[in-house]
């Protein structure tokens, strides 16, 4: 049962074993130390095991071995305490070079700072006016095994995050609730956002690709559920990107001042439900007793219009319950809205417009 | 006789190891000072930014410039709104900027907030002189106000040379004034 | 005279109430053993709920709320409730009989430290039914997370001062016990090793324990009375909290693993039929790697962005402890050398701890490369690395202690046979269990997750196995400790051949009440000093 599953992905088992190369040249000067040091352990552990594999088989009593009476000397024991220390001096240089290359973050190309929310991530490029939020993308029917779970399951998100190759970018950390940390292992390190303090830390990635990473500090119940992905473009490509970017942005505000129809916004309240809300007040609105209301015929998506729109827009004190003005643009919280009081059998036919949010701002 | 004066020492040094033990619940109270006297020195997470009351003109070093971010960020419920009105100003060390940030109460109740600052490089945040910071008392917003607060600093002549660029950060809180709060 | 001397030293108090007012060292090491022992089946039915959760990517059998609640409650039942524990039984059953003491110093304060357990552990488990589950922020109860915790968290925090309370009261007795109740032969140089490390552990428990209860008393004080140590908004820092828990946690790894070195060093002795290599090294190394606990917390917190020179700093200091930890390992490997040696089940064990604790230790090493522990930090490496050293060093080392003395304890032989049948079944499972989790750790898998990407799958599921297989292994300990009370064959008063020291002086089973009067230390009665 598992080794058909090893011989099934060869090209990922150097990947299964080992930590990866990574793409930036601190990356690699990390995965030398690490290979360094992993070989040190190997050689002394060869010698000590192998001394003591040895003395287990020739000196034991069934093979006739007279105990020894010797207990000290202080000649072996000054090598033993030398040579280690020798060995460690050694491996601290090339360390020291590393956590000092690390560490300068200044000059940069380009500055993004990462904010952690429970549980997704928020990018803003503080170069450009771009800012969005990136959340897992990956289908609940996957995570609750009712469908068959994709190449990255776990590891996709719906807006990742777009860097230039070649620049050094800098990244300042900041968290908006409890800790979380930034981890993308090809990229080579992990760093804390924390409330109300800022860390930072910076890369340069050498070449173009898809790097994926997860939040790697306890960060409450959906901690395993929200990755990170990295696209890195070349110079041009990320140019273009800023500018669509901003045109979607534009084009964003535009659809907000339509008109909708209610079947769309459910349609589209869909989207947003199972990618933000679903996450506690789970597929169908059910909930979790005592944990995370149920939105089946709760007197919230029955009861008044306004009362609902202040929840979502201003969430509830004290409670995992989140403001989601500054998180969701007018149309997705309309949306959303308007889906919640027409699903789950809640068929009361509300509808929100994005003007009515706008106007509740 | 000697099995008590056997006991008399076992309760003299008990007594002293329980002594040991209060020290060191004391000292990781005592921690708490320490650390901060730590952060201090090593600028540790962007703590100790000084705060000055005046300030000497003749001090500009003109030959340098540098660059400040400024950045923002919010742990409030009920959707705050704060933004720095600018997101970069370069500066010359010495010299007195002043830059504002917008912040908009979206509630219908009143609130008082609490805006931490934090600084990146934490070497830098020694150089950092702030003259007059809406972080430095907390504040007071009517139900749906919106207003602008101003932060006056310099960077010091002093900074390494190899800082090119300060990140300031506000982040906002709900003030810990526990008057309003529930249950207490 | 010996007539109604051992008449008088076998009267204990009748029924179960002598359990409850029990003022006798080895009443409540007893107690304390058997308390470990139900810790770590409940501590390790977490972990199973774990493991199945983790076989497959998905959610199968958790929600992701309550997978979090297991891993806290298991780190918090397993190092409080298990290891620490099983530490202290062993203390109070062997201190006394090999330093030739009456009994503990202080009987009736033993007597408190035990039964206070019971109802801190009470406590904490009853969170488990609470509204919102129990904690569920982790066993280092970072805050803010921890903060979140719902009716839950007083009474966690309680638990843990009611554990620590235990501890310290422990510690005090183990101490005042050795420096003051030794016979008077035995000066401190002459002691056994397993003494000497507790002596060192009990001054750590001392210097660290107030210092976890200090920093929960913060969060207790933070939620419920307005103060701000760890909250941003009234000028505190929630790093500072990792800070001051670790300048606890790290101590705490080492009163967990120090008594492990001395039990260790007294089986490898007695099986190698030679005297320890390099005792007074043993006992210089297990002092400063005391001191050293003390100045390498950081490195713990590696990823919360210090300045560079504290972070050099703590690479450095924590590299610096595999200096005196090499001597061990070193010393041990010398006592074999040249032994004539055999392979009871105490010994399995002992070989065992040297060689994975060691595995332990170099992932430890990496550990401590900053740069690369920016890669390491929060991923399975470390829950690999700290299984090694806590699993298969501690619990290991208190395995091999219990067939070490369970003769002397009882009276009785355990069954030889099955005692090699649970150490090669743990051995094997162990390793399945935890050595794959370098592999998830270093290929990209945080800790703490209850479902991950489907390129960890293959790993997981061998972890699993191991996992369930190692639970299951455990139950066959349970059996032989029953048989052997039941019906095992007698033991002699001094059931090893190679053994030496004090307690092998005595009957088995150890009477109820022994060195009523200082013992003679006869003749080559001291381990380390040769025969």
């Amino acid at each position: 049962m598992v080794l058909p599953g090893l011989a099934a992905s060869p090209a990922q088992a150097d990947f299964a074993l080992n930590m990866r190369q990574g793409v930036t040249p601190i990356s690699r000067e990390i995965y030398d130390l690490h290979m360094i040091i992993l070989w040190i352990c190997v050689a002394i552990g060869a010698l000590v095991f192998g001394a003591m594999f040895y003395s287990i088989v020739r000196h034991r009593r069934s093979k006739g071995a007279v105990a020894a009476k010797f207990h000290e000397s202080t000649l072996v024991e000054v090598i033993w305490t030398l040579v280690p220390s020798l060995i460690l001096v050694a491996m601290a240089i090339p360390a020291t070079r590393t956590l000092i290359a690390m560490e300068d973050t200044s000059d940069p190309d380009l500055t993004i700072q990462v904010t952690g929310y429970q549980w997704k991530w928020h990018y803003r490029y503080l170069d450009d006016e771009v800012s969005f939020f990136s959340l897992l993308a990956t289908p609940s029917d996957q995570i609750k095994n009712r469908s068959p779970k994709g190449e990255n399951y776990l590891l996709e998100v719906d807006e990742p995050l777009v860097l230039p190759i070649r620049k050094k970018i800098r990244f300042l950390l900041g968290s908006n609730d409890v800790i979380h940390a930034w981890w993308v292992p090809d990229l080579g390190w992990k760093r804390d956002a924390i409330p109300g303090f800022i860390n930072e830390s910076w890369t340069w990635i050498e070449e173009p690709g898809t790097y994926r990473g997860q939040c790697a500090e306890l960060c409450g119940r959906d901690h395993g559920f929200m990755p990170i992905v990295v696209e890195a473009k070349t110079e041009e490509e990320y140019r273009q990107w800023v500018e669509s970017r901003k045109v979607a942005q534009r084009s964003e505000q535009a659809l907000a001042e339509q008109e909708w129809g209610l079947e769309q916004l459910v349609e589209r309240g869909e989207d947003v439900y199972n990618k933000i809300c679903a996450a506690c007040h789970q597929p169908g609105g059910v909930g979790i007793p005592n944990v995370f209301p149920a939105l089946k015929g709760s007197p919230v998506a029955t009861g008044p219009v306004d009362a609902h729109i202040e929840i979502v827009m201003k969430g509830k004190q004290g409670t995992a319950m989140q403001a989601f003005a500054d998180q969701l643009s007018d149309l997705d919280i309309a949306a959303v809205i308007s889906y919640e009081r027409n699903a789950f059998g809640n068929d009361s036919g509300d509808m929100v417009q994005p003007a009515q949010i706008k106007s509740a701002r | 006789m000697k099995q008590s004066a056997r006991q008399q020492s076992n309760r003299t040094l008990a007594l002293k190891l329980a002594g040991i033990t209060l020290a060191m619940f004391g000292f990781g109270f005592a921690l708490v000072p320490l650390y901060e006297v730590f952060c201090d020195i090593t600028g540790l997470n962007g703590k100790g930014v000084k705060q000055i009351t005046a300030m000497d003109p003749t001090t500009v070093d003109g030959s340098r410039w540098v660059t400040v971010e400024f950045l923002s960020g919010s742990n409030l419920a009920g959707g705050w709104e704060f933004r720095p009105s600018q997101s970069r100003l370069r500066v010359q060390p010495g010299r007195l900027y002043t830059v504002s940030y917008q912040a908009r109460n979206p509630t219908d109740q009143a609130m008082t907030v609490r805006a931490v600052s934090s600084i990146a490089p934490g070497t830098a945040a020694g150089y950092v002189s702030k003259l007059e910071c809406f972080c430095f008392r907390q504040q007071r917003f009517a139900p749906a106000e919106q207003r602008m607060m101003p932060v006056r600093f310099m960077v010091d002549r002093a900074l390494p040379p190899e800082v090119g660029t300060i990140s300031i950060a506000y982040t906002l809180f709900n003030s810990l004034n526990r008057e309003a709060a529930p249950g207490s | 005279m010996t007539e109604s001397v051992h008449a008088h030293a076998d009267e204990k108090p009748p029924g179960l109430w002598r359990w409850v007012v029990t003022t006798n060292h080895k009443d409540i090491g007893t107690l304390y053993l058997l308390f470990a022992l139900l810790m770590f089946f409940i501590g390790g039915s977490m972990s199973m709920v774990i493991r199945t959760e983790l076989f497959q990517p998905g959610l199968q059998f958790t929600d992701p709320l309550f997978f979090n609640q297991m891993t806290t409650m298991h780190a918090l039942v397993m190092i409080f409730g298990a290891v620490m524990p099983a530490f202290v039984g062993l203390a109070n059953w062997q201190i006394p009989l090999m330093i030739g003491a009456p009994d503990m110093a202080f009987p009736r304060m033993n007597n408190w430290s035990f039964w206070i357990l019971p109802f801190a552990f009470s406590m904490l488990l009853s969170t488990l039914f609470m509204p919102g589950g129990a904690p569920a922020g982790g066993w280092t109860m970072y805050p803010p997370l921890v903060l979140m915790t719902g009716d839950a968290f007083p009474y966690l925090i309680f638990s843990i001062h009611l554990m620590g309370l235990s501890s310290l009261m422990g510690a005090i007795n183990i101490i005042v016990t050795i420096l003051n109740m030794r016979t008077p032969d035995m000066n401190l140089m002459k002691m056994p090793l397993f003494v000497w490390t507790w002596l060192v552990t009990a001054f750590l428990l001392i210097a660290a324990m107030p210092v976890l209860a200090g920093v929960v008393t913060m969060l207790l004080t933070d939620r419920f009375f307005g103060s701000s140590f760890f909250n941003a908004a009234g000028g505190g820092d929630p790093v500072m909290f990792q800070h001051i828990f670790w300048f606890f946690g790290h101590p705490e790894v080492y009163i967990m693993i120090l008594p492990a070195f001395g039990v260790v060093s007294t089986i490898i002795p007695t099986f190698a039929r030679k005297p320890l290599f390099g005792y007074a090294s043993m006992v210089y190394a297990t002092a400063s790697i005391a001191f050293l606990s003390f100045i390498v917390w950081a490195h713990h917190m590696f990823t919360v962005g210090m300045p560079l020179a504290a972070e050099l700093f703590f690479m450095y200091s924590t590299m610096l402890i595999a200096v005196p930890t090499g001597v061990k390992i070193f010393n041990w490997v010398s006592t074999m050398w040249r032994g004539s040696m055999t392979f009871e089940t105490p010994m399995l064990w002992a070989i065992s701890f040297v060689v994975l604790f060691t595995i332990g230790g170099f992932s430890g090493l990496m550990l401590a490369i900053t740069p690369a522990d920016f890669q390491y930090q929060d991923t399975y490496f470390v829950v690999a690395h700290f299984h090694y050293v806590l699993v298969t060093g501690s619990v290991f080392g208190i395995f091999g202690a219990v067939y070490y003395w369970l003769p002397k304890w009882t009276g009785n032989m355990y069954n030889e046979r099955l005692g090699k049948i649970h150490f090669w079944c743990s051995i094997v499972f162990s390793n399945l269990l935890y050595f794959p989790q370098h592999f998830l750790g270093l290929a990209g898998m945080p800790r703490r997750v209850p479902d991950y990407a489907i390129q960890f799958t293959d790993w997981n599921q061998v972890s699993s196995i191991g996992g369930i297989g190692f639970g299951l292994t455990q139950l066959i300990f349970v059996y032989i400790v029953f048989q052997t009370i039941r019906s095992g064959s007698k033991a002699p008063a001094r059931v090893w051949d190679g053994a030496i020291g004090l307690e092998w002086s005595v009957p088995s089973p150890a009477p109820y009440h022994t060195f009523q009067e200082p013992p003679k230390l006869a003749e080559g009665e001291l381990q380390h000093e040769g025969t």
